[in-house]
């Protein structure tokens, strides 16, 4: 169902955006790691860039109603590869995320399990009949997005399955639920999270106190938040320029260049260079949710709103992490943080969303 | 809460195709819903501005300090002490490189102490202890934990740097003291160790910090601020690994300066080896500056044990041992000088002109004074001045004492020096003690018996001296009537005043003949004579408790006195030996100060023979065949026994 002409439609002003985002990227991986083993990552990190640009294309020129069609088989592939990934997955910081594809890649499966995710979270909302979600369509439509999510939380990594709860989140409000669902939700809610953080492993209990009171211990658990706090509040208005970060150059930042680069970022530009990303990203999520809003019919509508929450929730939690409002997860900043996997998850979701832009007008 | 819909959501007549179906569904039924998830991104994207504008904005300065005291480390260099040499510039005291340990307290984590301690083989509850202790101090000051770390220590070391482990431990380089053998010295050189806390309490130490290693006893204290130098510092900008990046800066130490002392190791090392196992002490003085030329103690201990922190087991091995090594003997032992006080009684005699030269007395092995018999060691018969010292008779000197008064005698062993600190340059001096009559009313509040007089003519009774006041008293006497303050370090003497009483030189030439004849004319020092140098001497064997007390513990013995000196009419040394609890005579005493006497002349044969030949070189054959007739006094055994010019510093 490819629609030539619907191709002018396609969002440049986005795609702008999107590069300006990745440019930034770029530069502030190539300062964060320029005298390290890291130093190649920037090219890269280009590399994916334009690689997910072609997926991007890609995708804008799929009919995402014939992916919906697709969506169960893509489901269950997702869900066997996530199993794959436990069995024969590469382990890498403690965790087994990555399997090991011929040429030296390693793809994080669960990042693009998410798509998945969203396309069934929005296929299946479609299909129902019902004005608001029934207690039997809740269940089920739950049951599936918590199988990823468990084998994704059984690596372990917590931080990106809870990436696959504001898909579930968002989907469930916008379809319609009864306050009475949302009420048990958060009374059960209120009961597993205490049961469930006894069952968190020590290192992700200790991330959470120390996200509470990170001086409780300031070499341990408390270290990465105390020195992306230092790094971001050292930055001051203006920031100490590309790779004069000394929070940064010197290591005291970990990662610099995955999860805390926009706490490298804040710390060589300063308030004023965050202020310039962080509307960039605004205004890349009000693109999304407007193509959400102008989108010819629901199935398009919860493709871009999941596309959106997740965005959302990406950048709350990978940033809010960055300036010690939110625990230390290992999940990436979208567009900015250096990985193939991550690059072109997002690439592919923004250009499913675009695939619903360009065919706005299609009746 | 609940979202209403907004209008009506057209139902689908073709179920069929899902495809279909959509296509033709109202997507706008959840538009406010969509209003609100924006309105939910603003406020997301509000919450994360506001987090930056609180660290960037409001308060940048506090992480801007945190930033740099990450990345600038500032490591102490520790300022070496200064050596401490002997009078020709030989090392006597050196330093050694090694490294020391830190914890750094801004990450240290109290859990890491017990593996730390188990790790460098230390006491975890003292290690416990000393951190416990800094609690109250600023974070930014490091504590040392371990001084010169073995080869296994900084294997452990290193191994366990990385920030994952004990990243709080760090090296630094530093002096450490390296004390001479044997004890060799020790007690005058003394000991360096790190400030302790009641110190640090004390306002003369005020000066110094926590941690730093200061004198603690001898020398070591005495001069400590001479030779301490000034720790320097080196900034530096460190990873998060703590390797350093980039030098910011250098504050280099000020090393000590080196002391030089007016002892004469190679006098030091005869002494020593003279004493051997016995107990007992040994002092040589140069009489007319009163340059210390040896001193020793036995037995002794070994410094280089206390030169960071001594070890429990150590101490109580020290403390514990009944011969009391700690004890400075030269200066700290108080003992009756016994027969060797009898020169000063003849002087004192002669100057007042209770008697002179002729005035004789009969010794029939004793005699009765105040209704009591006091005994002599033999029977003498008719004995004078000369003969009296020459024999040492107790009879005579009982006599002499009795018509001098105790009065005179206090008072010339007071002009001699005894009774008083000499002042000599090292800490805690022992003062000994003159008995006299206002003393005894002050000390016992009792009256004075005459029968103590005629103990203390004898140096017995209450009458306690040290092996140095001993010497500088004889050695001023010698000189006739000057006595000079003793002293180890070695200083432009000819400023210094000694303390004069003017003894008429004849009386002085009739006691130093008598001295003379004790070693040279069949008197009780005999074992002190040294051909071609005249020894003057005198012994004392000398009772430290009552005879009845003596027999009844074996183990309380008469302790053995000689003291010497050479040339007699121009003496240049001036030497005490005092042997400990011997139960011998003091003759015994003697072949101690003579070794060290022959020591002495010996080295200064040999240095005017280099002289001679440095002047004459063509006289180095004949010199040769010289040496080879009639051999050179055989080099003294010990560490650096080559001759060098006296005074000249290497």
């Amino acid at each position: 169902m490819l629609q030539r002409g619907g191709l002018k439609d396609f969002d440049w002003a986005m795609l702008f955006i999107i590069l300006i985002i990745c440019s930034i990227g770029v530069l502030q991986i190539f300062s964060a790691t320029h005298d390290t083993v890291w130093q190649g990552a920037w090219w890269k990190q280009v590399v994916y860039i334009g690689a997910g640009i072609g997926l991007m294309w890609l995708m804008t020129n799929i009919d995402y109603h014939a992916l919906m069609q697709r969506v169960y088989p893509m489901y269950i592939v997702s869900v066997v590869l996530l199993i794959a990934v436990l069995v024969i997955g590469k382990r890498a910081f403690g965790s087994t995320r990555w399997i090991a594809l011929p040429a030296g890649i390693h793809l994080q499966v669960s990042e693009f399990a998410k798509i998945a995710v969203v396309l069934l979270v929005a296929r299946f909302l479609t299909e129902i009949r019902t004005e608001i979600l029934e207690t039997r369509d809740l269940l089920k439509l739950a049951g599936m997005v918590l199988v990823p999510m468990a084998l994704i939380a059984k690596e372990p990594d917590l931080g990106t399955a809870l990436t696959y709860l504001p898909i579930l989140l968002i989907g469930v409000f916008l379809a319609g639920m009864h306050w009475k669902y949302w009420a048990t939700i958060a009374l059960v809610a209120l009961v597993v999270v205490p049961i469930g953080f006894s069952h968190l492993e020590p290192y992700q209990k200790g991330r959470i106190v120390s996200f509470l009171d990170p001086e409780r211990d300031p070499q341990g658990n408390g270290y990465q938040l105390i020195q992306s706090k230092i790094a971001v509040g050292s930055g001051g208005t203006w920031g100490k320029g590309v790779t004069k970060g000394t929070q940064t150059q010197l290591r005291f930042l970990p990662v610099p260049h995955t999860d805390f680069i926009f706490s490298a970022f804040a710390e060589e530009h300063g308030f004023v260079g965050v202020m310039f990303v962080l509307v960039l990203y605004f205004v890349l999520l009000m693109q999304v949710v407007q193509d959400g809003q102008t989108a010819p019919d629901r199935a398009g509508m919860y493709l871009c709103m999941g596309v959106g929450a997740l965005l959302l929730f990406h950048i709350l939690v990978n940033v809010g992490m960055v300036v010690g409002r939110m625990p230390v997860t290992g999940i990436p900043l979208p567009l900015m943080s250096y990985g193939g996997s991550s690059i072109w998850s997002t690439f592919l979701m923004l250009g499913l969303v675009n695939s619903v832009r360009v065919r706005r007008f299609v009746n | 809460m609940r979202f209403s819909l907004v209008g009506p959501q057209p139902e689908h007549e073709n179920p069929s195709s899902p495809q279909k179906v959509q296509q033709r569904d109202d997507p706008k039924f959840a538009s406010a819903k969509m209003a609100a998830f924006q309105y939910l991104a603003v406020a997301i994207f509000l919450f994360l501005v506001t987090g930056f504008w609180e660290l960037q904005i409001k308060s940048p300065e506090i992480y801007n300090e945190r930033a740099e005291r990450n990345r600038i480390k500032a490591l102490p260099i520790v300022a070496p002490r200064g050596r401490i040499l002997d009078r020709d510039g030989r090392v006597i005291v050196d330093n050694h490189s090694s490294w020391k340990l830190l914890l750094s307290r801004e990450n240290l984590k109290e859990e890491h102490l017990h593996e730390i301690a188990s790790g460098l083989h230390l006491d975890y509850d003292d290690l416990a202890k000393k951190v416990a202790r800094y609690r109250r101090r600023p974070k930014y000051e490091p504590i040392i934990i371990k001084e010169q770390l073995t080869a296994a220590d900084l294997a452990f070391v290193d191994s366990h740097r990385d920030p994952n482990t004990f990243p709080e431990m760090e090296l630094i380089q530093s002096q450490s003291r390296l004390y001479p053998e044997n004890g060799l010295l020790a007690h005058m050189i003394g000991y360096t160790g790190e400030i302790s806390e009641s110190e640090l309490d004390n306002p003369d130490y005020a000066k110094y910090n926590q941690g730093q290693i200061i004198g603690k006893t001898g020398i070591e204290k005495e001069y400590n601020d001479t030779l301490m130098g000034v720790d320097g510092e080196r900034q530096s900008i460190v990873d998060n690994l703590g390797r350093e990046r980039q030098m910011l800066g250098i504050k280099e130490a000020k090393p000590g300066r080196n002391l030089q002392l007016t002892i004469d190791l190679d006098l030091q090392v005869v002494a020593e080896l003279a004493l051997g196992d016995k107990r007992g002490a040994v002092v040589a003085l140069n009489p007319n500056n009163g340059e210390v030329l040896a001193m020793a103690s036995r037995p002794s201990f070994d410094p280089n044990k206390f030169a960071v922190r001594i070890k429990s087991a150590d101490w109580r091995e020290l403390t514990s041992d009944p011969g009391n090594p700690l004890l400075n003997r030269p200066i700290q032992a108080q003992f009756a000088p016994g027969s060797t006080f009898k020169p000063l009684v003849a002087i004192a005699g002669l100057e007042t002109g209770a008697i002179n030269e002729d005035t004789t007395f009969h010794c029939a092995g004793g005699a009765t004074f105040y209704g009591h018999y006091h005994g002599c060691w033999g029977t003498h018969g008719s004995v004078s001045l000369h003969k009296g010292i020459a024999q040492s008779c107790d009879t005579y000197f009982y006599n002499v004492g009795n018509q001098t008064g105790i009065y005179q005698l206090a008072f010339y062993a007071h002009q001699a020096g005894l009774g008083e600190k000499t002042g000599i340059d090292l800490p805690n001096e022992a003062s000994g003690t003159v008995p006299s009559p206002e003393w005894k009313l002050r000390t016992q509040r009792q009256k004075w018996y005459a029968g103590e007089t005629i103990s203390v003519s004898i140096g017995q009774g209450a009458l306690t001296v040290t092996p140095l006041q001993l010497a500088r008293a004889i050695g001023g006497l010698a000189l006739g009537g000057s006595w000079h303050a003793p002293h180890l370090l070695m200083t432009d003497t000819a400023k210094e005043k000694p303390k004069e009483w003017n003894l008429s030189p004849d009386n002085v030439k009739k006691v130093v003949y008598g001295m003379y004849a004790v070693v040279n004319e069949g008197g009780t020092g005999g074992r002190a004579k040294i051909p071609n140098v005249d020894v003057c001497g005198k012994t004392g064997s000398a009772q430290i408790a009552s005879e009845a007390y003596e027999k009844l513990h074996k183990d309380v013995k008469d302790n053995a006195w000689f003291v010497a000196f050479a040339p007699c009419y121009k003496p240049e040394i001036v030497i005490s030996v005092l042997w400990e609890n011997s139960g011998l005579h003091g003759q015994f005493a003697a072949p101690i100060a003579r070794d060290v006497i022959k020591s002495y002349f010996d080295k200064k044969a040999r240095l005017l023979e280099v002289e001679r030949l440095k002047q004459n070189p063509a006289s180095v054959l004949s010199s040769a065949l010289n040496s080879a007739m009639s051999p050179l006094p055989a080099p003294v055994a010990g560490p650096g026994t080559s001759v060098r010019p006296a005074g000249e510093a290497r």
